[in-house]
């Protein structure tokens, strides 16, 4: 890029117009980030909040070095990234610990690759491990370690190397509730009080309150495709206080922010590749299940909330978190069920009409809500409805939902519109012939 | 209990002990006899009198069959550490050999014997050393496709965050095989390895006494004595000779195997500390040796040293593909496999076209719809007799873990041992060989299908066990509803490995001797032990492919879709 200006020696990642997208066989590409720009500085914790599927995960790979964006230009200290980086290391979600290796061996592995004598690799490997609380575990083996032991482990293993830049792929949302908050405390502790060996964090979570909790500077992302849709500042000092009316109110409003209607119109999965991009009727269903979705509407009502209910609270009276929570209303957004509302979600009268009716009625509720929202199944069920037979194969339906997302998404899709679908009785599918029909013996499976 | 911990990382101090004088003193011993039997190959050839009946030369020649079994063994690891990587990182390797891998594995090794021996005798003249490569030639055959197999798998299904933790912490390409693949891979691995030596004794058994036309090659061994003393009607020394084997296989199985399967559970991917099981004594004696525990550690250290050299070589990132570049590669390599196909084509053709009639080949087929009929009713009088038995045992745990070393003891047992025994009932009654040679196939397959089944019986759920007791499920419904799907995955396992045995061992189990008595069942192992004796060569390639495209054919229309349909809907 622009060679002439000189590297500010504190940025230590500078990413600009980043790009990653899933080839396809045909003309076009799906794209999981688009226009992504991000610089790092010495100092900071960054965090990158977003709803799965928005390509914040990718990010961190690329920025890791393990993954090659499609397009843009990628920077660690000015100089172009062609792998993994040294100076980076990373704390993994499942925390992808060696089974077969102690504690000790395991946080000695980074060291070990960069060739670091045996005598000088104990020694550190001891300091890390006692820094991060797990002196005493050195010869034990993951396995016999709690999940929080585990990913003290890993976070132990990505200091050992003193790296610039710690990488955190969602390092505690595999951990219950307490023991995540522990190490959370434990690190943010640390990072204060200036013995992490580290010069900057970059965390990916989906957890708003953890990201208010311990980043300076969040980028919220928008899904589909993956894109940076605001950054703020998080002005509060450290140690925060989560019940501080001030932290709530940034929490309410990155509820508001995750759960806006995006204000232009989305810009399509398919890129340009020449022809002009088909209207979008193929969409990413999440995977919610029906009973998610009867229950969050009766919550919400019933008492207290009586047809409104504020996120934050009914994310914290359900113990859930904003990935768990936004999924299932946004599912009732897009069949017409709930709206969204700057940070609540309300129930529609097709919402109240469902709640108020019985078994067989919602049924026909829900059937006549997913023909009407979701066109996929509206397909299905004409398909189903034009043949002889009453038959379909659902390779024609999988292979259209490709032609539009990765093979995951596509696959997860499919079985919401199948899940969905027995449970609006609009179609019966038989797994083993990979059919749809319209056979009155319909599978409940939820 | 430290199952968990290699014998050559647990500490302790460091004082010669009384374990250690035991130990020493083994170790010597076995120096001492492999050296010896060493020697004897290179001796030149032994006639078919050169092999002694009397039983003190059992043991050693017990000792010579082990050897071949476990330099063979080694043959195989090499291999498979070789070809296994290869397979597995490079696309355009992958697509030949493994396809070439599947075929191999179902290629019926003893029909290729006789060229394997008279190619290796070329080599060495006159020496022993020449059968023994081919012997050893063919058990390497018989053991190293599957542990290929299971380490190219291991290889292609290592965890997505393992591999990139690896690489964000940049080890190089020799760090992560000795550090992540190689362990990852070894529960496969030993598993696999243990399969393939119970099927190798067999191999090893029968390669040992080898007649090729006019000319028998005897190489010392248990398989020779017993051949021997077949051709002497000395039932005698074929019952030593069965004592010898299942001594032999004791040992190894309680000195190598148990040792080893337990060890390797330390390497298992799941990070739950699955049930605990006691150590085998082996791996407790070694660790409580404290020398043997010192040169263990001076082992495992070298390993770690070895394994952890920083060897460099470039690591590339999944980097934007160059399409035009890699497919112009893919053109050319295809071309290079399309003019070796061809190559390979037009010579079978001439050596059909010059040795093989249409008559002939309508022959061998139908011989081999007589074995697979033998083959078929073999595996159903096994089903028929150990499923219910199985499911049986396997649902009492105390049973099971009583009965389960034991079957599996019994399949490493060289079935060939067992037949003079069947022979010379059959002779005494005047029995019909087409019928009563067939138990000979399955004799020594049949203990895959029970331990499979006594397997999954006792993994069977409990809660599922406890459901259809409280729903009153019971008699021929429990079967049909309960048990034989939840058994059904691990049945199929056990049919499937019985049935390519099986194929495999009707060469040697459709002819039968007994002094001057040749009962001859008719088939196409019997055909291919006909061509192999008169030394017809095209009679033996046309045998061979017609078995093994059997033996493809109903692993692909047969076992395949069973297998997959099994894991698909029965699995828990």
């Amino acid at each position: 890029m622009d060679q002439t200006v000189p590297t500010d020696t504190t940025t230590l990642v500078r990413i600009e117009n980043c790009r990653q997208s899933y080839p396809k066989e045909s003309a076009s590409d799906v794209i999981i980030l688009d226009e992504v720009n991000l610089s790092l500085r010495e100092g900071e914790i960054v965090g990158l909040l977003g709803r799965s599927g928005s390509g914040k995960s990718t990010l961190l790979r690329i920025v890791s070095g393990l993954l090659k964006p499609t397009a843009g230009d990628v920077r660690w200290r000015g100089k172009p990234i062609d792998g993994p980086v040294r100076g980076v290391s990373m704390v993994f979600q499942s925390f992808a610990l060696f089974p077969w290796l102690t504690v000790e061996e395991n946080v000695a592995l980074g060291l070990e690759a960069q060739g670091v004598p045996r005598a000088e690799r104990e020694a550190r490997a001891e300091d890390a491990i006692d820094l991060i609380g797990l002196g005493g575990y050195e010869n034990a083996y993951p396995k016999e370690m709690s999940g929080g032991m585990r990913q003290r482990v890993g976070l132990a293993r990505a200091l050992v190397v003193h790296p610039d830049l710690l990488l955190m792929d969602e390092p505690f949302s595999a951990l219950d509730v307490l023991t995540a908050e522990t190490l959370r405390t434990d690190l943010i502790d640390l990072w204060s009080e200036g013995r992490l060996p580290v010069k900057s964090i970059l965390m990916v979570t989906h957890n708003i309150e953890e990201a208010v909790l311990m980043c300076d500077r969040i980028l919220v992302f928008s899904s589909n495709p993956g894109r940076v849709a605001s950054e703020l500042k998080v002005p509060f000092p450290h140690p925060r206080e989560r019940l501080d009316p001030a932290f709530r109110q940034m929490v309410d409003d990155i509820y508001a922010l995750m759960t806006r209607r995006p204000v232009e119109h989305p810009k399509p999965l398919v890129a340009d590749k020449g022809a002009p991009p088909a209207p979008q009727p193929v969409q990413p269903l999440p995977v919610v299940s029906t009973n998610l979705m009867a229950g969050l509407m009766e919550t919400i009502e019933g008492e207290p909330y009586n047809g409104r209910a504020d996120l934050p609270a009914l994310a914290n009276a359900f113990q859930m978190e904003a990935d768990e929570l936004l999924p299932i209303g946004e599912a009732l957004q897009m069949l017409g069920f709930a709206e969204f509302e700057e940070g609540d979600i309300s129930l529609t009268d097709a919402g109240r009409r469902f709640v108020g009716a019985d078994t067989d009625d919602r049924k026909e509720e829900f059937a006549a809500a997913l023909r009407a929202h979701v066109p996929i199944i509206n397909q299905i069920r004409q398909v189903l409805d034009e043949r002889w037979n009453h038959r379909a194969p659902a390779l024609r339906f999988r292979d259209e939902l490709e032609d539009h997302m990765s093979p995951e998404y596509a696959d997860s899709t499919m079985r919401t519109v199948i899940a969905w679908g027995r449970y609006g009785e609009l179609f019966s599918y038989d797994r083993e012939a990979d059919q749809f029909s319209l056979d009155d013996d319909h599978d409940d499976e939820d | 209990m430290t199952t968990s911990a290699l014998p050559a990382f647990a500490s302790g101090r460091r004082l010669p002990n009384v374990w250690d004088a035991a130990a020493i003193i083994c170790v010597l011993a076995l120096l001492v006899l492999v050296a010896r039997a060493a020697h004897g190959t290179l001796a030149p050839l032994p006639s078919a009198d050169t092999i002694h009946l009397e039983i003190s030369y059992l043991p050693y020649y017990a000792l010579r069959t082990t050897i071949r079994m476990f330099v063979a063994l080694a043959f195989s690891i090499v291999f498979t550490l070789i070809f296994a990587p290869l397979a597995a990182k490079s696309r355009r390797l992958g697509m030949i050999m493994i396809p070439a891998l599947d075929i191999l594995q179902s290629v019926p090794i003893l029909g290729f014997l006789s060229f394997t021996v008279l190619f290796f005798l070329s080599l060495f003249p006159g020496r022993v050393i020449g059968a023994e490569f081919a012997a050893i030639f063919a058990i390497f055959t018989s053991q190293a496709w599957n542990m290929t197999f299971s380490f190219y798998q291991s290889l292609t299904t290592v965890p997505r965050d393992l591999d990139e933790a690896s690489r964000c912490f940049r080890l190089s390409t020799w760090q992560r095989f000795w550090r992540l693949e190689v362990p990852f891979a070894m529960p496969g691995l030993v598993f696999n390895t243990m399969l393939s030596m119970s099927g190798g004794w067999f191999f090893v058994v029968a390669s040992e006494a080898v007649t090729v036309g006019n000319t028998t090659f005897l190489l010392p061994g248990i398989g020779s004595y017993v051949s021997v003393a077949l051709s002497h009607s000395d039932l005698a020394a074929v019952i030593y000779a069965i004592i010898a084997m299942l001594a032999v296989i004791l040992i190894y199985d309680q000195l190598l195997f148990r040792p080893l399967v337990a060890w390797s559970s330390k390497f298992r991917f799941e990070m739950t500390s699955g049930g605990d099981v006691p150590d085998p004594w082996v791996l407790g004696f070694l660790r409580r040796t404290r020398l043997l525990q010192l040169l263990g550690e001076a082992i495992g250290d070298l390993a770690n040293v070895v394994g952890g050299m920083g060897m460099r070589f470039p690591v590339r990132i999944p980097a934007a593909r160059r399409p035009a570049t890699s497919r112009l590669l893919d053109g050319i390599w295809f071309a290079c496999i399309a003019v070796v196909t061809g190559f390979a084509l037009w010579r079978i053709a001439t050596f059909v076209a010059a040795s093989i009639t249409l008559l002939q080949f309508g022959r061998v087929i139908l011989l081999g719809f007589f074995t697979l009929a033998r083959v078929a009713a073999a595996l159903v009088i096994v089903t028929a007799v150990w499923v219910p038995i199985g499911v049986w045992i396997g649902l009492r745990p105390r049973w099971a873990r009583l009965i389960q070393p034991i079957a599996q003891f019994l399949a490493a047992f060289p079935a060939n041992l067992l037949f003079p025994i069947v022979v010379i009932v059959l002779v005494r009654f005047a029995l019909n060989p087409n019928i009563w040679l067939m138990p000979l196939m399955i004799v020594g397959t049949q203990w895959y299908v029970l331990f499979n089944v006594v397997a999954g019986a006792s993994a069977f759920p409990g809660d599922l066990k406890e459901a259809s007791a409280n729903l009153g499920v019971r008699g021929l419904l429990w079967w049909r509803r309960v048990i034989i799907p939840g058994i059904f995955p691990y049945y199929v396992t056990g049919a499937l490995t019985a049935s390519g045995a099986a194929w495999n061992s009707s060469i040697v189990a459709e002819v039968a001797s007994w002094g001057h008595t040749t009962l001859t069942a008719v088939g196409l192992g019997s055909y291919i032990a006909e061509q192999t004796s008169a030394g017809n060569t095209a009679g033996i390639v046309l045998g061979v492919s017609v078995m093994t495209s059997f033996v493809l054919v109903i692993n692909r229309v047969l076992w395949r879709p069973l297998h997959r349909y099994a894991v698909r809907r029965l699995t828990f």
